[in-house]
């Protein structure tokens, strides 16, 4: 990193004058904002490892049309943290290499912080049409940092058989409807427990704990970015986790559960109801020999203590690497790329969950991923995880303090106290 | 005329040993920069803090140091002790003259030629909590959780792993040992144990010391197997290492930098202490004639050590 770049950033007027010195050849590197960028050329598109196989399908209908203006694809690994360290260090270097990221959802207000990526000019994208919690997770400080290119949200998949079973039409609402519907269908057998999350000591936890905290109405930051975890609130959505653990409602086990765990879990009747993203919908549809719940299975919001519950947000979206060169074909990229219809496209090919209003809507969409609606309603409700620039420390903070309430190492109230001095050391 | 055919050596080790080592004490030297309440972005440039990095782990903000100082000790003597021991045992194994010898030293090296991360992963479902530890063990312990028994699993993944480099150091130093002086002790009426004890033990000395000054200053540095095994963030397991990847990966080269120059100079402190208490066997030993020597006290051996160091340059 050379000291020059830095001390371009102060101010903008700096800024111009010192562009205007390196046109003149000084050599400097010139490189334009995304606000008002004119250059054209060939472009780089960054992002993690193409799963569902969509990316390059897209990519090539791009260059089919733009032969002047081609965009590679750089598959960066399938790990999130290795994805952001190699962003970052692109960003570091000040180097061109990358020019479109995606950036996971929670990573928006630290790239932007930091100037990593591009103010874009809001009114050529389309945030009107897309589900207002999503553009939530691109604003910083109230300026659009990105474009939403895929979603997720939270599910409650539950048995609709043993439901049906015991006579129970609709699935559970509120956390205490659950455990009642539970007490009916678990009655008198130890094999299967009522409920199961992501509760190891990673991300997961993370988004589990911000959902239990938002679902009994409490915040984890305010508007303004101040924590506010050692409410009453917090600690009744906390509680419900920790008593759920010391109850049986979760089996002790499922503090190891990530999302493969979990399934696998839930796939060989471990447990009623799960919480999970969509994507399990497709794998656990499919028959296999330690699979027992395939087309027996439903999907619903997820249960919040006084009604539904408050979903977090996954997904990624779009941004402009602030070091990049030919920025206005990387806008138009990044228009492409997440227009409707090839949202529409990402999800018919991929199961990729649309950023798009009307796609939910779509009836022949419906019809082919049932969980559509479910998810809708879920990602309506959404509250993003905290939006907090030095978002790696906030994470470790949350997980600490959650771990600890649910192992019993720590009273519920001890562990968002402490919680709230750590995410209060955080805050600028 | 000496300095010049060296030199090539010596900017080879300049660049790869020298200059990241001072490059690493350089940036520890700064902390992150804020963030501007104001506007919301990063302020520039890196503040320069002097030892602050430093004197930070004896305030409130170094439990997590300490905690993580303690782990890599606690897993470094309790792994390296029973991997002696275990590697000492697989090395007697084989060596003995028996059917099928080629076929046990391959078994028991396998492990050695499994790259960490994997081994890790193959021990990430033995101790899953419906995995086959606990099916054998009939028990229900959550081995990747917080508490004592995370440590326990990350010592027995280790011990599998790296008893085996043990053993075949230890038996590089078995093989030099002459079937003379065996027979010697036979005639005399020794028994087995009494020949391990004074022959075995004591001719094998240098190559076990080796191979425990390589293991330590290796399990010192552990990071792979806990951080896949157990999982990153979990204070029971966070070492040294995975404590400054943290740092790092959260984009505090400064306080990372800190760590790694700590872990370097405790590294170096044991490797150094290692090498003052036991240098002669070390140094010298293998230049020994006979076993009868071993029962001596370490001052005269350091000195021996030295002569025969002489010896060696002078030859």
């Amino acid at each position: 990193m050379s000291a020059i770049p830095r001390r371009l950033l102060p101010s903008t007027a700096v800024l111009a004058a010192l562009t205007l010195v390196s046109g003149c050849g000084l050599g400097a590197k010139k490189v334009e904002s995304g606000a008002d960028a004119t250059e054209r050329g060939p472009i780089t598109y960054a992002a993690g490892k193409d799963v569902s196989g969509v990316v390059p399908k897209l990519i090539k209908r791009w260059n089919e049309t733009h032969p002047d203006e081609k965009a590679t694809f750089i598959e960066l690994p399938e790990d999130a943290n290795a994805q952001r360290q190699q962003m970052i260090q692109n960003a570091q270097l000040k180097s061109d290499t990358f020019t479109v990221l995606s950036l996971d959802a929670v990573w928006t207000a630290e790239f932007a912080a930091n100037r990593w990526i591009d103010e874009i000019p809001r009114k050529s994208f389309p945030y009107d049409k897309t589900l207002d919690p999503i553009n939530g997770t691109v604003r910083y400080r109230g300026k659009y940092f990105a474009m939403p290119y895929a979603s997720d949200g939270a599910l409650l998949y539950y048995r609709k058989d043993l439901l049906d079973k015991a006579g129970i039409d609709e699935p559970p609402e509120t956390w205490s409807e659950m455990q009642e519907v539970c007490r009916k269908v678990l009655k008198g057998q130890s094999k299967m427990s009522c409920y199961a999350g992501q509760f190891e000591k990673y991300e997961g936890l993370t988004v589990n704990f911000s959902e239990a905290v938002h679902s009994a109405g409490g915040r984890i930051t305010d508007d303004k970015g101040n924590p506010t975890v050692n409410t009453p609130e917090a600690k009744r959505g906390l509680d419900s986790l920790v008593e759920g653990f010391r109850d049986g409602t979760m089996s002790k086990e499922a503090i190891t559960y990530m999302e493969e765990p979990g399934r696998r879990a839930f796939e060989k009747g471990k447990t009623l109801f799960i919480r999970q993203w969509p994507s399990m919908y497709g794998v656990s549809s499919n028959k296999g020999k330690n699979n027992e719940v395939a087309g027996k299975f439903g999907v619903a919001p997820i249960p919040g203590q006084d009604g539904p519950g408050v979903s977090s947000l996954g997904g990624h979206n779009l941004a402009l690497s602030s070091s990049a060169r030919n920025k206005a074909t990387a806008l138009d990229f990044m228009r492409y790329m997440t227009s409707k219809q090839n949202s529409r496209r990402n999800l018919n090919d991929g199961s990729l969950a649309p950023v798009y209003t009307d796609l939910y809507d779509d009836p022949e969409m419906r019809r082919k991923f049932p969980w559509l609606p479910v998810l809708k309603k879920s990602i309506l409700h959404a509250e993003p995880r905290p939006r907090v620039v030095q978002y790696g420390d906030a994470t470790t903070a949350i997980q600490d303090a959650a771990y600890a309430a649910l192992t019993g190492k720590k009273s519920s109230s001890e562990a968002l106290r402490s919680l709230q001095k750590k995410l209060r050391a955080l805050t600028p | 005329m000496a300095t010049l055919l060296i030199s090539p050596t010596l900017i080879v080790l300049g660049l790869v040993i020298v200059y990241p080592v001072l490059a690493a004490v350089y940036s520890s030297m700064f902390t992150v920069p804020g963030v501007d309440p104001r506007t919301g972005f990063v302020e520039g440039g890196e503040p320069f803090v002097g030892l602050d990095n430093f004197a930070s782990i004896f305030t409130g903000a170094g439990g997590r140091f300490w905690n993580a100082f303690w782990n890599t000790s606690f897993l470094t003597v309790t792994s390296v002790l029973l991997e002696t021991v275990i590697g000492l045992a697989m090395a007697l194994i084989m060596h003995q003259a028996m059917r099928g010898r080629a076929w046990v030293r391959a078994s028991i090296l396998v492990p050695w030629a499994i790259p960490t991360a994997i081994s890790a992963l193959l021990w990430r479902w033995i101790f899953d909590s419906e995995g086959i530890a606990n099916t054998m063990l009939g028990t229900k312990v959550l081995w990747t959780t917080e508490g004592f028994q995370s440590q326990a699993a990350v010592i027995i993944a280790e011990v599998w792993k790296t008893a085996p480099f043990v053993g075949l150091l230890v038996l590089a130093g078995l093989q030099i040992i002459s079937q003379e002086v065996y027979e010697a002790a036979r005639v005399d009426g020794a028994g087995p144990v009494r020949r391990f004890w004074n022959i075995t033990l004591p001719l094998v000395k240098p190559a076990l010391l080796v191979a425990v000054l390589f293991r330590l200053l290796d399990a010192l540095r552990m990071f792979d197997l806990p951080y896949i095994l157990i999982g990153a963030g979990k204070e029971s397991v966070e070492t040294l290492s995975m404590l400054a990847q943290d740092e790092a990966s959260n984009v505090r080269f400064g306080p990372a930098s800190a760590y790694s120059v700590l872990l370097f100079l405790y590294v170096f402190l044991i490797a150094f202490t290692f090498i003052k208490l036991l240098g002669a066997d070390l140094l010298g030993g293998r230049d020994e004639p006979g076993g009868k020597k071993g029962g001596r006290k370490s001052p005269r051996r350091q000195a021996g050590g030295g002569r025969s160091r002489q010896k060696e340059a002078t030859a």
